[in-house]
């Protein structure tokens, strides 16, 4: 599904990922550790578009089309979808109305009618069930107000109604105390299906313990060093990254 | 001729048609000396500094409407809140239009200011209030020499008006380029509640240049919310100076919506002679091309234990100008304030302008006064989120200038007229929301 060959991105001149190669298939999931400053979020941030960073060369391959000059709403609508770690407040439009124009967004671009209004509204009952969302909650302003856990929960609620085909979980484990966490889990593992990806990008263990990875790929300095199973996880949570840094250099 | 030459031998012509016992033919007088002495305001004032009326100046403005114009109610329909019931007071090129008006009401006076200066039984009122809240500034001045019509509306003790005033000032084009100077006096007696709704529309791309004069008195617990809309045609000009004078326990607040014209500036004045006022100035300015919006705000706190909150918002994009200037003085005695002033823009456009210039000026010690002013773009990390969730970046920007503005409009009190100045928003912006909003 998706094929990162040697992708280098930089910011302003500085090079933060230096050469990374990952291949992901349809029904896996992935997690991405690393420690401060590695480049994780700069590279769920590249594989969604954010114009802020410079691809210098590689290629971001989504079912064999390379997406890396497509603008974010248009790999969006190839089925790209990233939960913030830091949701944007928007006052004004209500949860409801964003994630209506978001969907009816991605349907005009393949051509598709407006989703009929009971159909939308069935639909997102649905997933608000599923993350035990209040319906208060979905007429309150976007993230406006809203607690660290609520933002999470909020993500995931609307990665639920787009219904994405790679969904990239930047950090979503922070903030949340453990009962959201394992709703959150909840949530995304009810999604999970033979024709989806996840990639779950996390300081911690913690949040594997819910969602289970295929494969754990540890970033260093924007280079993917060391790939594994959950173990290697565990191994990274009791021992810290230092003695991979160690492994790195020798 | 000057425009200020033609005023002023206008105003010998005008004073023959006024009666001589008329309670305010002094204050005429006096006021088209002092517009006389001071002239129309140049940039050389501090508070005229970022706004020049040189080039509108130049236009060879008619004093005086000399045919009477007929308007179709089809034809204007869309400029009033049309959805709900309200009362209107309507002026065609600054004559009164009783076809279009719709006053009928009991215990209360909403009528026309040509009456209240003409009739006995106005006198007393007259006498008290007219131009008592008013500035002796050159525009104002000149209003009140030559103020012969506009909306006088006098609401009793513990009245509370049911539905909205609309007060509209259609301008026909019947003349190449008119002046003119509609003038609103306003009471509002002990613990009575007021709507009022104020538009200009201009009807045809010839010139006008209104010079329009509010006063509004709310006495003790009175509560006042006026809302102007200002979203005139790009030949449309106006001056717009408004004096509030506040008694102890009264709450006004004047909306501001401005997104259209071509030079437009408001002068907004509060003054809070009681204790436990609250004052409310809240803006939203949306405007493109070569329009000019001035916000000049004052807010004179003269008693103590009061409130004022000021919020304006401004959205500038190709070439677009806008000012705001907004004062508060607190004197000695007013003691125990919370005063707050923001003023937030957004500059779409490298050629577009904002000057923002808050000005606090405090005389009492125990106080709480804050400000603060910002001139940004858009967000980009707002702008990735959007667009990261499959809206276009045409539809993420009008969404987050949608949001940006949208705090403002929480305050207003009409659902009809908030939806309706949301589809004004989303007009001007120029998309489809993609729901109702």
């Amino acid at each position: 599904m998706l094929k990162i060959k040697n992708l280098h991105a930089s910011v302003e001149d500085k090079d933060i990922l230096k050469g990374i190669n990952l291949t992901i298939n349809s029904g896996e999931v992935h997690a991405i550790m690393g420690p401060n400053g590695s480049g994780k979020s700069t590279f769920a941030s590249v594989i969604a578009g954010k114009d802020e960073f410079e691809v210098t060369s590689g290629e971001i391959l989504l079912n064999g089309k390379d997406i890396k000059d497509l603008d974010p709403e248009e790999r969006a609508h190839k089925g790209v979808f990233l939960s913030f770690q830091y949701p944007v407040e928007i006052p004004g439009v209500s949860v409801t109305n964003f994630i209506k124009t978001a969907i009816n967004e991605t349907r005009k671009s393949k051509g598709l009618e407006d989703m009929p209004a009971a159909e939308m509204l069935k639909k997102i009952k649905e997933k608000a069930d599923l993350l035990e969302i209040d319906r208060k909650f979905l007429s309150r302003s976007l993230n406006e107000g809203f607690s660290g856990g609520e933002k999470k929960r909020n993500e995931i609620f609307q990665m639920a109604m787009m219904e994405p085909k790679l969904a990239i979980l930047d950090e979503t484990d922070s903030g949340l105390d453990i009962d959201a966490l394992k709703i959150v889990a909840n949530g995304v593992n009810k999604l999970r299906s033979s024709e989806n990806a996840v990639i779950v990008i996390t300081h911690y263990q913690r949040l594997l313990d819910y969602i289970v990875p295929d494969y754990v790929h540890v970033l260093l300095d924007g280079k993917i060093v060391k790939s594994g199973t959950k173990e290697l996880a565990y191994k990274l949570e009791e021992k810290g990254y230092d003695w991979i840094k160690e492994e790195v250099k020798a | 001729m000057s425009l200020k030459e033609k005023l002023i031998s206008s105003y010998l012509a005008f004073e023959d048609y006024l009666e001589d016992d008329s309670p305010i033919h002094d204050l005429r007088n006096k006021a088209i000396k002092t517009f006389e002495d001071s002239g129309f305001p140049t940039k050389k004032e501090e508070s005229w500094k970022y706004t020049s009326l040189n080039a509108l100046l130049k236009e060879d403005f008619s004093v005086f409407s000399k045919k009477e114009a007929a308007v179709e109610f089809k034809d204007v329909k869309k400029y009033f809140l049309h959805d709900i019931d309200t009362y209107k007071i309507v002026f065609v090129d600054g004559l009164y239009s009783s076809f279009l008006s719709s006053t009928t009401h009991d215990g209360m006076d909403i009528c026309l200011l040509s009456a209240a200066l003409s009739k006995d039984k106005y006198k007393p009122i007259i006498e008290t209030y007219f131009n008592k809240a008013a500035k002796e500034e050159s525009l104002t001045s000149l209003n009140t020499a030559f103020a012969k019509e506009g909306a006088y509306i006098y609401i009793p003790k513990h009245k509370e008006v049911e539905k909205p005033i609309e007060i509209i000032n259609f301008y026909t084009g019947s003349e190449a380029a008119l002046m003119l100077q509609p003038r609103n006096l306003i009471i509002v007696a002990e613990n009575a509640h007021i709507q009022i709704i104020e538009r200009h529309q201009s009807l045809s791309e010839n010139a006008v240049l209104t010079n329009s004069v509010t006063e509004i008195f709310a006495e003790k617990r009175a509560f006042v919310d006026y809302y102007k809309i200002q979203n005139d045609l790009s030949s449309a000009s106006l001056i717009d100076s408004t004096y509030i004078k506040q008694e102890r326990e009264s709450v006004c607040s004047v909306h501001t919506f401005s997104f259209g014209g071509k030079l437009t500036r408001n002068n907004l004045n509060f003054y809070q002679y009681g204790e436990h006022c609250n004052s409310i100035l809240k803006g939203v300015t949306i405007i493109e091309e070569k329009q000019h919006v001035d916000h000049n705000t004052l807010v004179h706190h003269i008693a103590p234990n009061c409130e004022s909150h000021q919020d304006y918002k401004g959205i500038f994009d190709d070439s677009a100008t806008g000012v705001f200037n907004g004062k508060i003085l607190v004197e000695r005695e007013a003691q125990k304030l919370d005063a707050f002033q923001q003023n937030n823009n957004i500059l779409i456009s490298d050629k577009a302008t904002i000057n923002s210039k808050p000005q606090l000026e405090i005389f009492a010690d125990d106080v709480k006064c804050s400000h603060g002013c910002t001139i940004g773009q858009l967000d980009n990390e707002a702008m990735f989120y959007l667009r990261s969730r499959g809206i276009g970046e045409k539809e993420a920007r009008a969404l987050l200038m949608y949001a940006f503005a949208n705090n403002v409009l929480e305050s207003v009190k009409i659902p009809e007229l908030k939806q309706r100045i949301n589809k004004l928003i989303a007009r001007k912006i120029g998309v489809s929301l993609g729901f109702d909003v």
